[in-house]
């Protein structure tokens, strides 16, 4: 296979206008990532499909991670009343959702190639171009990630909840979600099971 | 349908290895139209308690006559999000969880979450343990593949018998599970960088019993099947899988190489001691429901060579990488996909670490769920009945579908 | 010819049942309750906790150290500490479980508390006729249910508990050793102070051998 910074200049060279970015891998430098920009994302995806020495047939494993928002916080020096001194400002970076495709070649036999798409957070614009034209393996893992994290695949044909009942409202793997309170307690209720079983029990109370 | 042989000659035959060749091939002749009946389309729900569901899994089905002509999977009746529990405990305390994704093979869940781990955490497997490894795994797909037929069987009427057949089998490969792990289906024997405990005392031997007397039941459980008249008639030529469409739809495992596609995790990446062992990848030319059967009763034979070679080979020496801690595991920050041949296609772990006891995220790539994308393409134009089996031939378990 | 196949695979059914009344191989099952299979050594299904001696409350190895709530991946087990301390089999005062629960109709039997136990206080059980009319009640073990003597984990893990019990001796006889060492140090030092030398002066010709010197 070739080297991830040969196929980003492959699709570079193929795509115009593709922003490609090298994602790092700090476990595992043989799995490391490529970032495309959601614009071009199919017709890259087509790309890498399609030539016959990459020819990614195979789109193995699809999946979603959240990226909650980071609070960053970083020293600036600033002047206060005449006196340069250093103050500590927190920046929030803000989150986003990634889907990440690991794609092979069962003609070729190479692989993987990691390839990422990112959200621009995780509110409002959560859209991403949907994979599965070009690759169909991605149906059922696109409706899975746009049921348990949220993001809407533009082009997919049949997006609707996998595994959650269609009337469901929140995303499950989200890492803020939070979880109904609708279940029976095991009989020895401690830790966080007996902080919720105590709230339940004083809300009853209060009801 | 017709019944008549076609003379075909059996894909299968250089491979077979008791005389497969002799197997007649059944040609559907189309079904005649019956015209425009003014009859309605009616909407059927298949399932979620179903017997041939394997599970609680639903179709909708939309029928003209017997005629299915819309087929949509509904799934989540067993969703309890493993992977989200996977991320609120630490590594350790998931390997028990994924004995219960897919429960009839839990060897290889383990071994296909530890090999993500270790790539992970960068763990080297001793010799040893790799080779206990190759057994257990192997004998697992033995258990899967003679269930699994055992279902089908079943799926096709043949009420009981070959089920209870490959049940009796199915029996003594547990035994060894138990007397190995200490459970027969939720076995939680892997760990990063080895295995959990050594084998017992005798435990080679009542393998290498098992895996001597499990030919001579393979050939009388074909014997049974292989040539039976009724068998060949309800499966070959129906829900035919192109080759093109398998790989575009990231089919793998029986599935795929009955489509014709020769690729085999365990050849392609060779993970674990894989290079080791020789034994060849049967491969189906139609793609129907009995080229899958066929390739099923293959690999367990192919699978037999291995198990031979492994329980002789297997050296004496360590079972864990002295560097694997059972606390505190946290491996530094980064990301890993593993991959292994289970017994139903490819089984992935893909796993970011940010540092911590948990990990950030938690995927599980089930073959059995993605296995089923195409089973509307499969089932679109066969009668209801035969979409009982053509289910049946794609092998799930829904503790892996719904995850 | 068309019917062989299926005349070929009723012989083979024909055989099987002939055979399972006088061929032990097609002979499989066994009449549960009145016939039972005997237990693999390594079977399990839910654990217990040893003790020691006689006692099966003073006799408990746990230490309430924790670790196993910690670890237990459905979070079964609920553990509160004592106020005060006992001894254990090294003599060495530990703290004891006030109070130790195990859920089993949430346990999973994964055999992860064993595996993470570093006092070797916590078993796997082999008992599986646990049916009960009473989810809440029954299911849920104390101390006084789990606690199960060593001999019994002697009768049913042989080998794991032989080698628990060499490395457990071991262990005692060390800490008695140390302890009798300490003693004697104690002892020469206290020696040492009434005959008017520095206690923390170096043992100048075998001075802490005897205190008559």
């Amino acid at each position: 296979m070739l080297s991830l910074d040969q196929i980003k200049l492959r699709i570079e060279q193929a795509v115009p206008g593709a922003r490609v970015e090298l994602v790092p891998n700090g476990a595992l430098a043989d799995q490391a990532s490529l970032w495309l920009d959601a614009a071009h994302a199919v017709e890259c995806a087509r790309f890498l499909r399609e030539t016959p020495d990459l020819s990614f047939d195979y789109a193995s494993n699809v999946t979603g991670v959240d990226w909650p928002d980071t609070t960053v916080k970083t020293k600036v020096k600033k002047v206060v009343e005449g006196q340069e001194t250093d103050v500590e400002e927190s920046v929030v970076k803000p989150g986003f959702l990634e889907a990440v495709y690991h794609l092979y070649s069962m003609t070729r036999k190479h692989g993987p190639l990691v390839i990422r798409l990112r959200t621009a957070n995780r509110t409002d614009s959560v859209r991403l171009p949907s994979f599965t034209p070009v690759w169909r393996g991605a149906e059922f893992q696109e409706r899975e990630i746009f049921d348990l994290f949220g993001i809407v695949f533009d082009g997919h044909p049949d997006l609707r909840r996998l595994l959650m009942w269609d009337g469901f409202q929140d995303h499950p793997m989200r890492k803020d979600y939070v979880e109904p309170d609708d279940y029976e307690y095991e009989p020895t209720p401690h830790d966080e099971v007996l902080e919720k079983a105590q709230s339940r029990a004083a809300k009853e109370a209060n009801a | 349908m017709s019944l008549t042989s076609t003379g075909a000659a059996n894909p299968f035959g250089a491979l077979s290895a008791n005389g497969t060749e002799s197997v007649q091939r059944f040609s559907r002749s189309p079904k005649p139209d019956p015209g425009d009946l003014g009859g309605e389309l009616l909407e059927v729900s298949m399932g979620p308690h179903h017997p041939s569901t394997h599970g609680v899994f639903r179709m909708d089905v939309v029928l003209d006559g017997e005629t299915v002509v819309k087929l949509k999977p509904v799934f989540g009746y067993l969703h309890r999000n493993h992977e989200k529990i996977a991320e609120n405990t630490s590594y350790l305390g998931s390997m028990p969880y994924t004995d219960r994704l897919d429960y009839l093979c839990s060897m290889t869940n383990n071994w296909a979450y530890a090999l993500s781990v270790e790539k992970l955490a960068g763990l080297q497997v001793p010799e040893r343990a790799q080779y206990i490894r190759v057994i257990t795994a192997e004998l697992t797909r033995l258990l899967n593949h003679t269930c699994l037929i055992g279902f089908l069987l079943q799926d096709m009427g043949a009420l009981g018998t070959p089920m209870m057949y490959a049940f009796r089998e199915r029996e003594k490969i547990l035994d060894l599970f138990e007397s190995l792990s200490g459970a027969r289906m939720m076995c939680n024997y892997m760990r990063f960088g080895g295995c959990r405990c050594e084998l017992p005392k005798h435990w080679l031997e009542q393998a290498r019993q098992v895996v001597e007397d499990f030919p001579h039941f393979l050939d009388e459980f074909e014997a049974l099947l292989t040539g039976n008249e009724i068998l060949l008639a309800r499966s070959q030529g129906v829900g035919v899988l192109p080759k093109d469409l398998a790989i575009n739809a990231s089919i793998t495992g029986p599935m795929l190489r009955a489509a014709g596609v020769g690729y085999d995790i365990r050849k392609v990446d060779n993970y674990g001691i894989y290079e080791r062992f020789e034994f060849r990848v049967p491969i189906g030319a139609h793609g129907d429901v009995f080229d899958r059967y066929m390739v099923r009763v293959l690999e367990m034979r192919e699978s037999l060579g291995i198990l031979r070679k492994a329980l002789t080979d297997i050296p004496e020496g360590p079972i864990m990488d002295p560097k694997s801690k059972l606390r505190g595991f946290k491996p530094k920050a980064g990301e890993a996909y593993g991959r292994i041949e289970g017994p139903k296609g490819e089984l992935g772990f893909y796993l970011i670490s940010d540092g911590s006891a948990n990990p950030f995220r938690y995927r599980v790539r089930p073959p059995s769920l993605i296995n089923l994308t195409v089973l509307e393409d499969m089932c679109l134009g066969h009668n209801v009945a035969d979409v009982v089996i053509i289910l049946g031939s794609v092998d799930i378990v829904l503790g892996e579908v719904d995850r | 010819m068309l019917g062989t196949g299926l005349i070929q695979g009723l012989m083979e059914t024909a055989k099987n049942f002939v055979g399972s009344y006088h061929d032990e191989a097609r002979l499989v099952t066994v009449q549960y309750p009145e016939e039972k299979i005997p237990a693999k050594e390594n079977s399990r299904n839910f654990p217990f906790l040893v003790y020691d001696g006689e006692d099966p409350q003073a006799g408990l190895r746990c230490v309430a150290c924790q670790i196993c709530e910690k670890e237990c991946p459905p979070k079964c087990i609920y553990i509160v500490k004592s106020k005060d301390k006992k001894p254990d089999y090294t003599g060495k005062a530990q703290l004891y479980p006030a109070t130790f629960d195990i859920d089993v109709s949430v346990c999973m039997s994964c055999q992860i508390c064993v595996e993470v136990c570093p006092f070797d206080a916590i078993k796997m059980d082999q008992v599986f006729e646990l049916s009960t009319s009473d989810r809440f009640a029954t299911l849920l073990l104390k101390k006084t249910t789990l606690a199960k003597p060593n001999a019994y984990f002697h009768q049913i893990h042989p080998t794991d508990a032989a080698e628990i019990d060499g490395r457990l001796a071991e262990e005692k006889r060390k800490a008695e050793e140390k302890a009798k060492a300490a003693a004697a140090a104690k002892a020469a030092a206290a020696a040492a102070a009434t005959t008017g030398t520095d206690p923390k002066a170096p043992p100048v010709g075998g001075a802490a051998k005897s205190p008559t010197n």
